[in-house]
Parts: C-alpha cells; sequence; structure tokens
C-alpha cells in the first residue's frame, strides 16, 4: 500500500486544523494587542495581562468557578461512582431500567431544560439561589457523565478480584476501598476531570440556578461581551487555554508513560522465565 | 498371595471407608437454582479431613458452584453445608475458615507479590513480625523469594499461579479450595504443577477440594473424585474405581477411552453372565453379574487397552474374541491405537490401544490387515444405565 499524503489526506488534515484552532489562534494572538479594539492590530503588548490582574470582578468570578467546579465535581465523583456501582453490580432490581435511563436523561436532555426545572425546583423550595444552588446544579449533571466513565471501567473489572479479597477475610466495604478503588482509580480519576471541566465552563444551567454574588466565570465573559469584546477576555480566555492545554498534554504524556513501563515490566517478566 | 486391588496403586489413606469417621464437609440434600436453571439438584456428599477431593465434570455441571457455596459466594436454595461440623448457613464469605485460589487468580494489580500473601493475615490483624515470617515462608514454599517485590503483570503465567496458591494458603484455611487452578498452564508446567500440589497438600496436612474439567488432573492429584452431570454426583469413588468399574456410560466415557458395545443379554446366571455383541455378533462372557434378564440389552464397556490386537483370525465360536480388518491406526508415539472393523455400520468399529515397547517392530499391523481382537473374561464391565 502506498503511504505518506495524498491531496485528499492533506486537505481534510488543513480543514479540520483550520475549523478547529483558527478561531482559538485568532483569539490568542488578539489577546496580545495594544490596541484597545479587538479587531485592529496596534503592536505587541502583554498589558491586557496586566489589566486583568487588576479587574477585580472578573478574578472574583474566576474563584466562584474553581470552587464550583471543584466541589460538584468531587461529589459528583463520589454519586456517579455509587451509581455506576449499582447499575454494574447489583444485577436485576426492582426499577433498575428506570434508575439507568434516570441516571443518563442529562447526558441527551437540552440543558435549558434541565436548568430551567432545577431553577423551578429550587424556586418551589423556597431556596436562595446563589453558589449553593449552582454547585448543586452542576453536581447534578456532572453526576451521570461520571457514571458513564466510572461504569466503563467497571464493566471491565473483574469480579473475582473483590472475591478474593472477602475470600481472605476482608468484609465488604472495606475491600471496596482496599480493593476496588485502587483499581477502578484511573476511571474515578477521569470522571473527575471530566465533571470539573463541564462545571468550568457551563453556561446555561449557571445562567438559570445562580443568584447575587454567585457569578461564574463563564457568565462574565458572556455578559461582558454583550457589551463589547475588550481585550481582557482575550487575555483571560487565552490563560484557560494554556491550562487546558498543559492538562490535556500532562494527563496523555503520563498514561503514555504508564504503558511504556508497563510494557518494559512485562519484557522484564518474561525475559525472567 | 498380595490382596487383589484395582489398579496397580494400594492407599493407605481410606477415611471414606470407615464408617465411624466424622466428615470434615458434607453437603446435606443441597440444591442450586439460578431461575429455572437448577445448577446443583438434592446433592449429598461427605468429604473428610486431609482428603483430596475432586470434583469433575463438564461446563455447566455444577461443580463450581458447589465450590462457590462452600466459599460462600452463593448461598443455596435450600439443603445444609456443614464444615468441621459447623453448618455454614449464613455466615459470610469473609467469615469462613476456607480460602479459595480462583481460576483468573484474581491476584491484586496494584499490589506487590508479598503484599498480595499478605492481605489475608493483615485482614486478621496478625502481628506484624508474625504476618512477615509466615509471608518469608509461602514465598520459600512456592519458591517466589526473589520475585517478593514485583507486581503481579511482572510475573510470568507460571508464577502468579504460584502467587494465588501462596496467597490462598498463606492462612492456614481449614480448606483450601482450587477453582481450575492449573487450567491457564501449559502441559509442562501443569503437570509439574499437579505433583507439586499433591506434594504441599501432604507436607501441610491440609484439606484440599479441586474443581476441575481435566480427568486426567483429578485423576492425578486426587484421592476420591466425584463425576458430576446436570448437578447431580454419577459417581464418587478412588481414580483407579472410576476408571475399573464406572457405573455408568456417562462415567465410563467422560473418563478415558472406552469401548462401548451394545449387547444383548444371552445368559444371566448367579457365577457368569454372556452377552451377545450387536455388532459383530461375537459372544462375551464374564463373571460379573448382571441384574438384567435374557434378551434385556446393556452395555459393556471394555477400555481399549484392555483389548489385545494380533493378526489373524477368531475361531469360530471363540468367546471374547472377533475380527476384522484394520480400519485405522494412530501411531502416538508411546502408544499406537487401531481401529478394526467389526460390523457392517460405519461406526462398528473396536479400539485397541498397546504400548510401543520396542523401537523395531517385525511385519508390523498395517491398514487392511486381517486382526483377532481378544480381551480376558473380566476387562470390562457391564453397565445398565
Amino acid at each position: 500500500m502506498r503511504s505518506g499524503p495524498t491531496w485528499f489526506n492533506v486537505t481534510s488534515l488543513v480543514l479540520g486544523f483550520t475549523f478547529l484552532y483558527l478561531p482559538i489562534v485568532i483569539l490568542v494572538i488578539f489577546s496580545f494587542n495594544e490596541s484597545r479594539l479587538v479587531t485592529v492590530w496596534g503592536g505587541f503588548s502583554t498589558k491586557w495581562y496586566v489589566e486583568l490582574f487588576k479587574n477585580k470582578q472578573l478574578l472574583d468570578a474566576a474563584w466562584v468557578t474553581l470552587k464550583v467546579a471543584f466541589l460538584s465535581a468531587s461529589i459528583a465523583t463520589v454519586l456517579g461512582t455509587m451509581a455506576a456501582l449499582v447499575l454494574v453490580r447489583s444485577g436485576r432490581f426492582v426499577g433498575r431500567s428506570l434508575f439507568s435511563g434516570m441516571i443518563f436523561a442529562p447526558l441527551v436532555m437540552p440543558e435549558v431544560i434541565l436548568g430551567l426545572s432545577l431553577l423551578l425546583l429550587f424556586v418551589a423550595m423556597d431556596q436562595a439561589r446563589g453558589f449553593w444552588t449552582v454547585m448543586i446544579a452542576h453536581t447534578t449533571f456532572a453526576m451521570c457523565y461520571v457514571a458513564v466513565v466510572v461504569q466503563s471501567r467497571l464493566v471491565g473489572f473483574d469480579k473475582s478480584i473483590e472475591e478474593a479479597a472477602e475470600d481472605l477475610g476482608c468484609p465488604p466495604v472495606r475491600s471496596f476501598f482496599l480493593i476496588t478503588l485502587p483499581i477502578i482509580f484511573p476511571g474515578v480519576l477521569a470522571g473527575w476531570m471530566l465533571a470539573f471541566t463541564l462545571s468550568l465552563d457551563d453556561l446555561v444551567i449557571a445562567s438559570f440556578t445562580t443568584g447575587p454574588g454567585a457569578t461564574t466565570l463563564p457568565m462574565k465573559i458572556y455578559s461582558q461581551v454583550r457589551l463589547g469584546v475588550t481585550p481582557e477576555i482575550n487575555a483571560i480566555c487565552t490563560i484557560l487555554v494554556v491550562l487546558v492545554t498543559f492538562g490535556v498534554i500532562a494527563a496523555s504524556l503520563a498514561s503514555k508513560r504508564q504503558e511504556l513501563q508497563r510494557a518494559h515490566d512485562e519484557r522484564a517478566a518474561f525475559g525472567a522465565n | 498371595m498380595a490382596k487383589k486391588t484395582l489398579g496397580p496403586v494400594r492407599r493407605e489413606f481410606t477415611p471414606w471407608e470407615d464408617t465411624a469417621a466424622e466428615p470434615f464437609i458434607e453437603f446435606r440434600n443441597v440444591t442450586k437454582r439460578f431461575g429455572d436453571f437448577v445448577a446443583v439438584d438434592n446433592l449429598s456428599l461427605k468429604i473428610y479431613e486431609r482428603e483430596f477431593f475432586a470434583l469433575l465434570g463438564g461446563s455447566g455441571c455444577g461443580k463450581t458452584t458447589m465450590m462457590r457455596m462452600l466459599a460462600g459466594f452463593e448461598t443455596p436454595t435450600s439443603g445444609q453445608i456443614f464444615l468441621d461440623g459447623q453448618d455454614l448457613a449464613g455466615i459470610p464469605a469473609f467469615r469462613r475458615p476456607s480460602n479459595m485460589m480462583f481460576q483468573s487468580y484474581a491476584l491484586f494489580p496494584h499490589m506487590s507479590v508479598e503484599n498480595n500473601i499478605a492481605f489475608g493475615l493483615k485482614q486478621d490483624k496478625l502481628p506484624k513480625s508474625e504476618i512477615d515470617d509466615r509471608v518469608a515462608e509461602m514465598l520459600r514454599l512456592t519458591k517466589l523469594e526473589q520475585f517478593a517485590k514485583r507486581k503481579p503483570h511482572q510475573l510470568s503465567g507460571g508464577q502468579r499461579q504460584r502467587v494465588a496458591l501462596a496467597r490462598s494458603l498463606a492462612k492456614r484455611p481449614k480448606v483450601l479450595l482450587l477453582d481450575e487452578p492449573l487450567g491457564a498452564l501449559d502441559r509442562k508446567l501443569r503437570e509439574e504443577t499437579q505433583f507439586e500440589l499433591m506434594a504441599l497438600q501432604e507436607d501441610l496436612k491440609m484439606t484440599f477440594l479441586i474443581v476441575t474439567h481435566d480427568q486426567e488432573e483429578a485423576m492425578t492429584v486426587a484421592d476420591r473424585i466425584a463425576v458430576m452431570d446436570q448437578g447431580q454426583l454419577v459417581q464418587v469413588a478412588t481414580p483407579a474405581e472410576i476408571y475399573e468399574t464406572p457405573n455408568s456410560k456417562f462415567v465410563a466415557n467422560f473418563i478415558g477411552d472406552v469401548n462401548l458395545i451394545e449387547t444383548k443379554v444371552v445368559e444371566a446366571s448367579p457365577s457368569q453372565t454372556r452377552l451377545e455383541a450387536m455388532m459383530g455378533g461375537f459372544l462375551i462372557e464374564t463373571d460379573q453379574t448382571t441384574s438384567a434378564r435374557p434378551g434385556d440389552t446393556v452395555w459393556y464397556a471394555i477400555r481399549p487397552e484392555k483389548v489385545r490386537v494380533a493378526k489373524g483370525k477368531a475361531e469360530p465360536g471363540s468367546v471374547n474374541a472377533v475380527n476384522g480388518p484394520v480400519w485405522d491406526i494412530a501411531y502416538l508415539g508411546d502408544v499406537s491405537i487401531i481401529h478394526a472393523k467389526i460390523g457392517e455400520g460405519d461406526f462398528d468399529t473396536l479400539k485397541s490401544t498397546f504400548a510401543n515397547v520396542t523401537r523395531v517392530v517385525e511385519d508390523p499391523i498395517t491398514w487392511y490387515d486381517d486382526v483377532v481382537l481378544t480381551f480376558d473374561r473380566n476387562a470390562g464391565v457391564i453397565l445398565d444405565r
């Protein structure tokens, strides 16, 4: 077979990268724009980054967002892992399909409807809206993503490993923490990261469920953009892009390293025979 | 004159023949259903202390369910299970005094070999020095000292198997349960390990219960074998008894190779039985008695190695002899198998195996040679089911 680039491959690659990354590249470039006008290049400058760190409102919003994302991701991870365990392990029980449907509904439900229904719930409960309501709302929809990720990890899990722990005198709850959790931990961690990211960039649900004093970064950016894009927004977005990029690269490097280590260990094992 | 026994091995250890002996493990009328499927059907079984006992059967015969009920992973639908006089009902798996070696080994992938072995001891909250001693002893017993710090994925299949064994032995359980323990090993290693297991069981003076579908494995390691089919015990006996006196066509077929000859009873006297084979129409005479009446159909099971083969023709009217042309020959190195066609039908053949005791054979048997197959009066058994 002929390898190497064909005109079709090259075209798809260029088109793909253009659609995916051109907007981001433009955003990054204009974050270093000297000019106040977003669309006119006025020379290189980092002054908007300096401005950004003086903008208390934006920084507050970023801090709220991080807190919401961290808390909701953590709670969603616990709940989602429990839901996944029930779905994979408990076999058949009355209401299983209903439960599994309910767990996965938020994956396909329009965010607007989810946000609205949560808002109605909070109103009905006469709950003052703010930080905690956003956090709870994010937990609700992030939980199902965690459940999906952890479930896929659990399906490939050899149940006899847990049975072995029990057989050796370990009660079920302890064997979960000593055996099961360490083994499915990569899945749980991936679920947490997914939940964190989803919470970080959610605009719709946060808008529905937030109240005074709990403006998240996406909401802040969105409301500012409506008044006109300032280069400050470009700067903070660039920082987010850089953070996410580093996260992704670090995660893929770590998993690559683990794979190499494993391959190396296996070679060592078979060499030792 | 020395006492006659079945097979070439005389056993010293036969607690099952002692009617006063207390069973160590007892299944009493145990039934296990999964929905409509009956995995174990009203089964009773006694296993004695220090026995190496094998549950043998094809897949889905209920043997693994038996073991899992003993370990506490399944609850019997009805019936009782006793271990060392204690009714196991209601006792969860983690409090039962048995340990199991899993078919998949089920090693803890995130723990080193020594931590795998120490896991059960830590659950018992033993002092650290004692745990260390016990782990060191297990590592030595299973020749794993140099692998103590490795993780399971850094080990070969045979080494993993030994870790699993060491881990299940570390707590010195009252009974060790082995679920197809050698299934994943290659043939040579499996044979070695079978003998290691037997030596280990002898040294540790423990009761071993092994579940296997491999009849050779069961015959090698076990004091007694229970052959299972469709949730029931078909025969429980020593390997020699199972091989030499199978109680049914199922057992005869399942264990080893056999010629099953459909016959009609000609004479059934208290001193001997005469049968006429449906294929080939030859006469079989045996000292065995049968409850079948003349004219009934019974089966005569004879192992191929007990059928002698020679060139020539049977004398007319001779008994326990039949002749026909050689239909097939298989040379396996250590033994050869000859199929002689003794009837009209395509499958009316009789098998004979013989050891190739010499390297060079003068005038060997070849295809389409006329051969005569003979056997002793008591070489086979009459089966009526």
